[in-house]
């Protein structure tokens, strides 16, 4: 029996080896998988356990230390941590209130970190790699490891954006096309991240209080709707026709003449008509059509001269029936442009055989949806010679000692349309400043192209529309370096009360304006350097 | 120096060598205990801290029982079983105070068991007269939780015994009679079970009236254990028997056949019985249901992780994120405040039981004390690497307890006693070799 015992021997061995590999992998490898399962499958693994959200070693690990301040783009503290006298060592601050609530979230050790401060948390409390190991000594040596970040946000840009749109519920987005650096982005209603981040004892809840009423207030504040929400985008979405219109080489600036009419009606038996706004006739060719918003042209160029296969391609190519990426935690509002009934995998085989429905996606209604950023990240297309650059909140990271850890890597997301395409369309949006739907946008000294929107919504007794503007702005005879969208939601009432124009223009002309001057202090028409991201 | 003298001289070294190691455990954890007290974190109060002198005093009593009732026995098993005991109190007492008197206890009630062993069972073929005795036992054990008005479930296992303010898991101490009945039986048929004589074309299986006994015991405990719900002891139950079956028959492929059937049920039973499907799914993938039944084992793997190489330093983790973390998930604790070097620390110490177990048993006089041996330590040997397994994620998890480290009065109590009985064939068979040696 000897030989069995020795063979059990063994047996037990390599079982306790077994163990000793796992602990390993998990305690020194941070790694915990399904045993032997994982050779041949990892879906079951889950790596970096010390950095787990859900984790809560990690976050009373990070509330009893230090953390990097959080800084605006015009040298404005967003966040800070002071030191606390309770059983964590530091109290996060955000001296800016609510103005950048959505910005920099807030930092509760009840309900975990939101916006900047989850999105860098790594960063802010000193835990990436490069800054653990900027130095050899640092491997023997403790240091200060927390990061201070530079956001792109400026806080006078954010302050006019919060004033322009005073107590009306909706969003605005800044941004800079040439490299996609967020200038300011503000929704109303928005929410103090102060008490969130107060540390909770059982006789002082205050976070749990605040967001108790957080989640039940009206417009839901805890939302960043400029990127977290989406909404019809009505008019403004002929930005996105008209481009694949120019991009497929099917329409020109003198061809093809859209006839005048009242209405346009799809080229087949059913669907109901699409009439133009208040009823009136209008035509004619692109930039009399974008300038004059008229529906009825647009619906016939998506449906007819563009055709389901190219304005499916088209809208993709923008970034619709996807998500922008962008640093800041998700849930990042899908945008879409396929009709939600779509029964095949191919949305232009839908539309082929519902012809009605594209028609009234070609001028952003039945389903088509987009988030602020999303219809920010069209005129940016337009305004930055097709190219779409990766939208950022992030700088650059600098240690305690001011150096710099590292910058924020510009890139661009997409390029829908070609160099030559975008100054055809930002001619056309020009037309609309000077002589169309967007003349509220003109500003004296300044190159501004725009688009409204007027997005119907609710039933025709209780009708309710969703204003938008969104525009471009720079240096006369230089490429344009801001973008505006501004979207009012929901606005009640019918006509030109509640259109993009009257709701959101005035919003968006007050921010472009504001933005122009910061970026030129000497005024449009002399060129001027602006900042490098 | 002559056979003569060694045989006075080498239970007096072992004796010894047994103190040693005694004291020099009861250093470290006393060590630990002191850690763990320290500072403003200290999360041990000091007015348990005689309870810690109970505990070590404890096992030096036993040191001087196994002195009187079994001088020649092997000198590592008490120090080292010590010292996982002493681990498992620290922890215990860091985690829960009131849990820690009661653990003191049930150490004093495990020694006295340990103590109580070694004075019933004098020569451990007393043990096998009985075989039948403790083969019914056994079973009434097992059975017992299921008795309406003494036996109810707790977290869904149904091997609890509540008799007034006492409770207890039989299945802990019937583990111990299976053993004892599998041996003695096994080494009176194990000529007739290593022949194949069925089916008698190709004969594969020995005559199956021989299997039937064993078959009947093993399968009644595995089906009232299945109906308890208690996997755990399930799983160690068969690998129990196929291991005594392998080495008793001296044929390997009782190892190969049994383990074959084991995997081909378990296949079954993952495509086909709910629950045992849902440990699966926990197992391969616990992040999908992380705020459900996973969360245990995402929480036992957080905690090992957090501990790193060195730990975070007793008294310093957060042991309690961790469900159950005084008893199934002790070994999470552990690798958190102790961080690897303190997990290596007490695997090395279940492998020094593991060796000196089957060097017992290599060494032991005649089949049944070798079965009863081999037996013991896959009992404990196993029963730690199942536990283990299933807290970082080797195997499913099944609940059973650490062996001398988790909190609880069955599971200590009933180690003690297989740890007096590894003793006892240790201090039979080694006065047998030096009688013989003497005589020569």
């Amino acid at each position: 029996m000897n030989r069995q015992i020795r063979g059990l021997a063994l047996i037990l061995m390599g079982c306790f080896l077994v163990l000793f590999v796992q602990v390993n992998l998990l305690q020194v490898g941070q790694t915990s998988c399904p045993g032997l399962v994982a050779a041949y499958d990892r879906s079951g693994c889950q790596q970096h356990l010390n950095n787990d959200p859900r984790n809560v070693r990690a976050i009373t690990r990070d509330f009893s230390q230090n953390r990097g301040t959080v800084t605006s783009a015009d040298g404005v503290v967003l966040a800070k941590s002071v030191p606390s006298n309770d059983r964590y060592k530091y109290q996060r601050v955000f001296p800016t209130g609510s103005l950048f609530g959505q910005v920099t979230g807030s930092f509760s050790f009840t309900f975990g970190a939101s916006g900047v401060e989850r999105e860098y948390n790594d960063e802010l409390s000193g835990h990436t790699a490069t800054q653990q190991l900027r130095t050899f000594s640092d491997l023997f040596v403790a240091r200060d490891h927390t990061g201070n970040l530079t956001l792109t946000v400026r806080e006078d840009l954010q302050a006019t954006a919060r004033h322009a749109l005073g107590a009306k519920q909706g969003s605005a987005l800044v941004l800079d096309p040439k490299t996609g650096s967020i200038l300011a982005m503000w929704s109303n209603p928005s929410y103090d991240p102060n008490p969130l981040s107060h540390h909770d004892t059982p006789g002082n809840p205050v976070a749990r209080l605040q967001r108790d009423a957080l989640l039940n207030a009206p417009g839901d504040p805890l939302l960043v709707k400029p990127y977290q929400e989406n909404y019809t985008p009505g008019s403004t979405f002929k930005l996105v026709t008209g481009s694949t219109g120019v991009q497929t080489g099917k329409v020109t600036p003198s061809n093809p003449v859209y006839p005048t009419a009242t209405f346009y009606k799809a080229p087949v038996p059913y669907g109901a008509p699409i009439s133009n706004f208040d009823g009136e006739a209008c035509g004619g060719t692109l930039f009399t059509i974008l300038a004059q918003s008229c529906n009825s042209a647009f619906a016939q160029m998506g449906t007819e001269t563009i055709g389901p296969r190219g304005m499916v391609q088209g809208a993709d190519s923008f970034g619709f029936d996807g998500a922008p990426p962008i640093d800041l935690p998700g849930p990042v509002a899908e945008s879409t442009f396929r009709p939600l009934t779509a029964s095949s995998s191919d949305p232009a085989r839908d539309f082929t055989r519902d012809l009605p429905i594209l028609a009234q996606s070609s001028i952003g209604q039945a389903d088509v949806k987009a988030s602020p950023l999303e219809m920010a990240l069209v005129a940016s297309a337009i305004a930055n010679n097709g190219v779409i650059m990766a939208p950022h909140v992030l700088r650059e990271v600098r240690d305690a000692k001011g150096d710099l850890v590292e910058t924020y890597p510009i890139r661009s997301w997409r390029t829908p349309i070609s160099a030559a395409s975008a100054a055809t369309m930002r001619d056309a949006m020009r037309q609309v400043v000077q002589s169309g739907t967007a003349t509220i946008m003109q500003e004296p000294g300044f190159d501004v192209g725009a688009k409204t929107g007027t997005a119907e919504r609710g039933t025709p007794q209780n009708r309710s529309n969703n204003a938008w503007m969104v525009a471009w702005g720079g240096a006369v005879g230089a490429m344009p370096d801001v973008v505006v969208a501004v979207v009012v939601p929901d606005v009640p009432g019918y006509g030109n009360n509640s259109t993009g124009a009257a709701v959101a223009g005035p919003a968006a002309h007050e921010i472009l304006t504001k933005a122009l001057a910061i970026l030129h202090p000497a005024g449009g028409t002399t060129p001027s350097t602006t900042p490098a991201n | 120096m002559t056979t003569a003298t060694l045989s006075a001289v080498l239970p007096r070294l072992r004796r010894r060598s047994e103190l040693g190691l005694i004291l020099f455990s009861a250093v470290i954890i006393g060590g630990a205990y002191t850690l763990a007290s320290l500072g403003r974190t200290a999360s041990i109060p000091a007015n348990i801290g005689p309870f810690l002198g109970v505990v070590v005093g404890l096992v030096l009593i036993a040191h001087l029982a196994v002195r009187r009732l079994a001088p020649a026995a092997d000198g590592i098993l008490l120090p080292v079983a010590g010292l996982l005991n002493g681990l498992g109190y620290v922890v215990i007492a860091r985690l829960d105070q009131k849990l820690a008197g009661l653990q003191a206890a049930w150490t004093a009630v495990g020694i006295l068991a340990f103590i109580l062993t070694l004075l019933v069972v004098r020569r451990t073929r007393d043990l096998q007269a009985h075989r039948y005795t403790f083969a019914l036992v056994g079973v009434g054990l097992l059975l017992l939780p299921l008795l309406p008005g003494i036996g109810r479930p707790v977290l869904g296992a149904r091997v609890w015994v509540f008799l007034g303010p006492m409770s207890f898991q039989p299945g802990e101490v019937a583990k111990i009679c299976l053993v004892i009945f599998l041996a003695a039986y096994l080494v009176e048929k194990r000529e007739l079970l290593g022949m194949a004589t069925w089916p008698r074309f190709r004969p594969v299986l020995p005559d199956l009236k021989h299997l039937g006994p064993i078959l009947a015991a093993v399968g009644i405990a595995l089906l009232v254990l299945v109906f308890e719900n208690d996997f755990g002891q399930s799983l160690l139950l068969v690998t129990l028997f196929i291991v005594m079956l392998w080495v008793a028959t001296e044929r390997s492929t009782y190892l190969v056949v049994g383990f074959g059937l084991f995997a081909a049920g378990a296949y079954a039973a993952w495509h086909k019985v709910a629950h045992v499907r849902a440990r699966f799914t926990i197992w391969l993938n616990p992040w999908a249901s992380y705020d459900r039944n996973g969360y245990q084992i995402v929480q036992g793997a957080f905690a090992m992780s957090w501990g790193g190489v060195a730990g975070t330093g007793l008294g310093l983790g957060s042991p309690g994120l961790v469900p159950e973390s005084q008893n199934d998930f002790i070994f999470a604790v552990i690798g958190e405040e102790l961080g690897v070097l303190g997990s290596t620390l007490v695997l090395a110490a279940y492998l020094m039981i593991i060796g000196a177990g089957l060097r017992i048993a290599a060494q032991a006089d005649g089949a049944f004390d070798k079965l009863l041996a081999v037996g013991v330590t896959a009992l404990l040997g196993f029963q730690s690497f199942i536990i283990i397994a299933g807290v970082t994620r080797v195997l499913p998890l099944t609940g059973v307890a650490l062996p001398f480290v988790s909190y609880g009065g069955s599971s200590l109590v009933s180690s003690y006693i297989l740890l007096a009985l590894l003793m006892r064939v240790s201090d039979e068979s080694t006065r047998k070799r030096l009688a013989n040696e003497a005589a020569r």
